[in-house]
């Protein structure tokens, strides 16, 4: 029997969420009382659903790797979040936000997760708002919205370029309280390293406390994965320093099946690397390409300072390919299309390896606004300048200033450089739509899992689904499992299988101890970031894939003989916590080539050089890949799985933005 | 350019701990702060030495993770900047710069530079919040917020939590921090409701915490990597006085 059971409700697709909640089992307020939920992580989708959940009454205990559930890395989210409200009345609707994000994940997510996504994003906003989110607002106190990512509606709700702090201390606070009620019970500073399984279920976690190197057993009913993205298996991404793939992993290897791990999403707007010293990169929002022009010069190796480059002889490539989008293309495209350019020669500054982000246009356009709104009159070019900088700086200031604290360079006075970088992963543990993972009791939330973005995420879509996945699916979808379980009590942690877990973990941490190498736990993250980046990054071919395959297998041996950790076991040890998730990557890494050796079609952020159009976009096989790929570790021989995806409602087309 | 730190280093919460001299050697402009340091550990791992542990994680200066003081300052020289985004072109070939963990009795060094900040987390916890369970919201635009005190909220909603304020303030408070979270829920209609107990249990719970006292004397502002503003000190003192009088 396949253990891919999707179960999507049946019925119409308006109506399938609305009828599942209504004949969900409940499970009565005097038994939540006794059922026990841990939560790893406490970013949105993991703060959300551990505060919900402890409200519903369930005994909740939160983990996390940071010294506080607010440093989670959700908070960096910049851009906004979407949600169908319709409140610019320019004909959004539920309908209009599943299509967009089934078609921008270029048709490779389920449509009955999506459609919930999008009829539950409304829900979010009212949420947040009653928690007391500031979000931006017009004059008549009414909430703001602005299109972001290229949609042609305004349904992005935001607050200034911070909306993931924002929204982030809204679920921290609803969880604060729930820790000062009693019903959470907080864990800072504690790393999940393995899920126990007691006949097949999920029943615990071993967590090693990070600041004593103790391990500890942990017994719940259910466990929930809220662990986010592995995007720093690339070394460099946009991903804080220490989002890891570490519990997805240890679940992977305890049974849960892996969905598309080989779907990265590389955003175009990131801060060029500088030297060999950069530990990680910063992403600029993609909101300047709403007001940023992206060129190159047209002359290869061209030495010439920006300012110096006449009109004539700049490169507008997103202009020129995609006239109809022009630089509000998708993220995939406009970073495939950068990195094209680079690649023949064009690229800019010390590297070559950057495009220009230009303001002087938009700071010319917005001047003459000015010059007419205020109804001036023989106004010189350089004042019109002026005023049109003013616009720009009240726009996109926070922005300009972390640019040149960055990078030493004032963008008012000449275009950024910008290059794409790793900044999230739409793969991940495959869930059905109860989002319960293929270990039973065992579920995975927010972008831990792979289910709503199918190969390429849209832009202010990941909050979207961290909140909906935590406030509003959890805590109906984990009473269809826990009604069912309702008269097991609580295992002592004591149980033989707790007893295997824990040892298991630390013979893992001695053995990792006792290499006593030579070469640092960094040594080894850069060059498996080196080898995904150059032939698992932006463009994969078949050959640089099992060249990669070949390399990680190799530099994962080396690892295991030559890794030197410094200190003991039982005390605050970085480089022991870092040395864990680089031997996950180590293994992750793999798979992802794999997967993308597999999927011989190109999708989403998912290029494959051998499947292209004659104008080299992305090729999409539908015939042969419209399909999940859900791996099984199966002791590290990896069998996949498929997942045919049947799309009754959005009928697959080529994306065009030309 | 070539530095000489002096940075604190301190095994536990119980050993005494002491300052350390290291040269960093061929140091790029480029690099942040963090960075220079990353390059100073892979050199002390490689030398079988424990690198020095310091908190840090987005390296955007959003997460408020990073925390020490550069040269006797909170995050350094250059002002409104987190540690992370420090980059090393503010300081100059030669320069001997001073490296150590936050010093307040509400943050004790659990290792090096790394001190424990839950202190912040139980204040949040006894009132930092709007009650408002999931599902109880009403539609969002239901309620109009005059755009000035939403932006009003919006800046104080900015504090990182970093604990900054409390590093450089000669009495350890952390008024700041608290009168931050006050101010975003008391100028908000949603956090009227709950205002006066808000106030009178976080304040109560930031005194048990060891915290010092509030003299005015604005180093918190001076120092914020988010220039929090002092007026949310005055707004939370008057809240406080308020829900005291009115016995709450």
């Amino acid at each position: 029997m396949s253990k891919l059971d999707s179960k999507i409700p049946a019925g119409p697709i308006e109506t399938k969420w609305t009828k599942y909640k209504s004949t969900v089992p409940l499970v009565n307020p005097a038994n939540k009382r006794s059922l026990e939920i841990i939560v790893v992580g406490s970013g949105l989708a993991g703060a959300s659903a551990a505060a919900s959940l402890a409200e519903l009454g369930y005994k909740v205990k939160c983990f996390c790797f940071q010294d506080s559930p607010r440093r989670a890395h959700s908070i960096a989210a910049q851009g906004g979040i979407n949600a169908a409200k319709n409140y610019q009345n320019d004909g959004d609707s539920t309908y209009r936000l599943f299509y967009d994000t089934v078609k921008g994940g270029d048709y490779r997510a389920r449509e009955g997760n999506v459609y919930r996504l999008a009829e539950v994003s409304a829900n979010i906003i009212d949420q947040c708002v009653a928690q007391g989110v500031p979000f931006a607002r017009e004059y008549g106190g009414l909430l703001s919205n602005r299109s972001f990512g290229g949609t042609q509606v305004q349904r992005t709700f935001y607050a200034a370029g911070q909306t993931g702090q924002q929204l982030l201390l809204g679920a921290y606070s609803g969880l604060e309280r729930q820790i000062g009620l009693g019903t959470v019970t907080m864990y800072n500073r504690h790393e999940m390293l393995d899920v126990v399984k007691i006949e097949d279920k999920a029943r615990g976690i071993i967590a090693r406390d990070l600041v004593t190197g103790k391990l500890e057993r942990h017994f719940g009913h259910a466990v929930l994965l809220c662990t986010g993205g592995y995007g720093n298996v690339f070394f460099l991404s946009t991903n804080a320093m220490g989002s890891n793939v570490t519990a997805a992993w240890k679940a992977h290897r305890q049974g849960a099946y892996f969905g598309n791990p080989c779907f990265t999403q590389i955003h175009p707007t990131c801060i060029p690397v500088s030297g060999d010293h950069q530990s990680k990169l910063t992403l600029m929002s993609e909101s300047l390409r709403n007001d940023g022009r992206i060129w190159v010069p047209k002359k290869k190796d061209d030495t010439r300072k920006a300012v110096d480059i006449p009109e004539e002889e700049r490169d507008y490539y997103l202009e020129r390919r995609y006239p109809a989008f022009g630089n509000l293309v998708p993220r995939d495209v406009a970073s495939r299309a950068a990195k094209e350019r680079c690649d023949e020669g064009y690229g800019v500054g010390t590297s070559k390896m950057a495009v220009y982000l230009d303001f002087a246009a938009a700071m010319e356009r917005y001047g003459k606004t000015e010059v007419t709104k205020r109804g001036l009159h023989n106004v010189s070019k350089e004042e019109i300048i002026k005023l049109g900088k003013e616009v720009v700086a009240e726009k996109y200031g926070n922005l300009f200033e972390m640019y040149d604290k960055i990078t030493g360079e004032n963008p008012y006075e000449m275009p950024m450089r910008i290059y794409p970088a790793v900044h999230y992963t739409m793969g991940g543990l495959w869930v059905n739509y109860e989002l319960m993972t293929t270990v039973t009791g065992l579920y995975a939330l927010g972008e831990a899992n792979f289910s709503d973005h199918g190969a390429n995420r849209l832009g202010a879509s990941a909050l979207m689904q961290g909140l909906a996945d935590g406030y509003f699916v959890i805590p109906y979808t984990i009473g269809n499992y826990l009604s069912t379980d309702i008269r097991t009590k609580a295992i002592p942690t004591d149980h033989e299988a707790f007893v295997k877990a824990e040892k298991n973990v630390q013979d893992t941490l001695d053995k990792m101890m006792n290499i006593k190498g030579t070469k640092t736990v960094d040594y080894f993250h850069k060059k498996l970031g080196k080898i995904m980046w150059d032939k698992c990054g932006m463009a994969r071919n078949e050959k640089g894939l099992t060249e990669a395959i070949a390399e990680i297998q190799a530099l994962r041996a080396e690892f295991w003989k030559d890794v030197r950790i410094p200190g003991t076991q039982n005390e605050m040890n970085l480089e022991l916590e870092k040395a864990g998730r680089v031997a996950d990557f180590l293994e992750l890494g793999e798979l992802m080539c794999r997967d993308a050796l597999n999927r011989k079609e190109s999708c989403g952020g998912h290029f494959r050089e051998e499947s292209q159009t004659e104008d080299g976009e992305a090729q999409r096989d539908d015939d042969n890949f419209s399909y999940v790929a859900a791996w099984d570790y199966n002791g590290g021989n990896y069998e996949l799985n498929k997942e045919k995806l049947e799309f009754e409602i959005v009928h697959p087309s080529q994306r065009s933005y030309k | 350019m070539n530095l000489t730190l002096k940075v604190w280093r301190q095994k536990n919460a119980s050993d005494k701990g002491a300052f350390v001299t290291y040269n960093a050697k061929n140091v790029s402009e480029d690099m942040s702060f963090l960075e220079m340091l990353d390059v100073l550990n892979e050199e002390l791992v490689e030398k079988g030495d424990q690198p020095i542990a310091f908190d840090h994680d987005c390296r955007e200066g959003i997460c408020g993770m990073c925390s020490m003081y550069i040269n006797g300052r909170a995050h350094g020289p250059q002002n409104g900047t987190t540690t992370c985004q420090l980059h090393m072109r503010k300081f100059k070939d030669g320069e001997t710069i001073t490296i150590e963990p936050w010093r307040a009795a509400a943050f004790p060094v659990i290792k090096d530079l790394v001190v424990d900040r839950s202190s912040f987390d139980r204040i949040i916890a006894a009132g930092g919040f709007i009650s408002v369970n999931t599902g109880n919201a009403q539609d969002a635009n239901s309620l109009p917020i005059a755009k000035k005190d939403a932006d009003d909220a919006f800046a104080a909603a900015a504090c990182i939590g970093c604990g900054a304020c409390v590093a450089s303030c000669k009495n350890s408070s952390a008024m700041l921090f608290v009168s931050a979270k006050v101010s975003q829920l008391a100028l908000l209609p949603q956090g009227r409701p709950e205002a006066a107990t808000r106030v009178l249990n976080m304040v109560k719970q930031m005194d048990e915490e060891g915290f010092g006292n509030c003299t005015n004397t604005g180093s918190c502002e001076a120092e914020c990597p988010k220039e929090i503003s002092l007026e949310n000190i005055a707004r939370m003192n008057r809240e406080f006085l308020f829900a005291s009088l009115a016995g709450a």
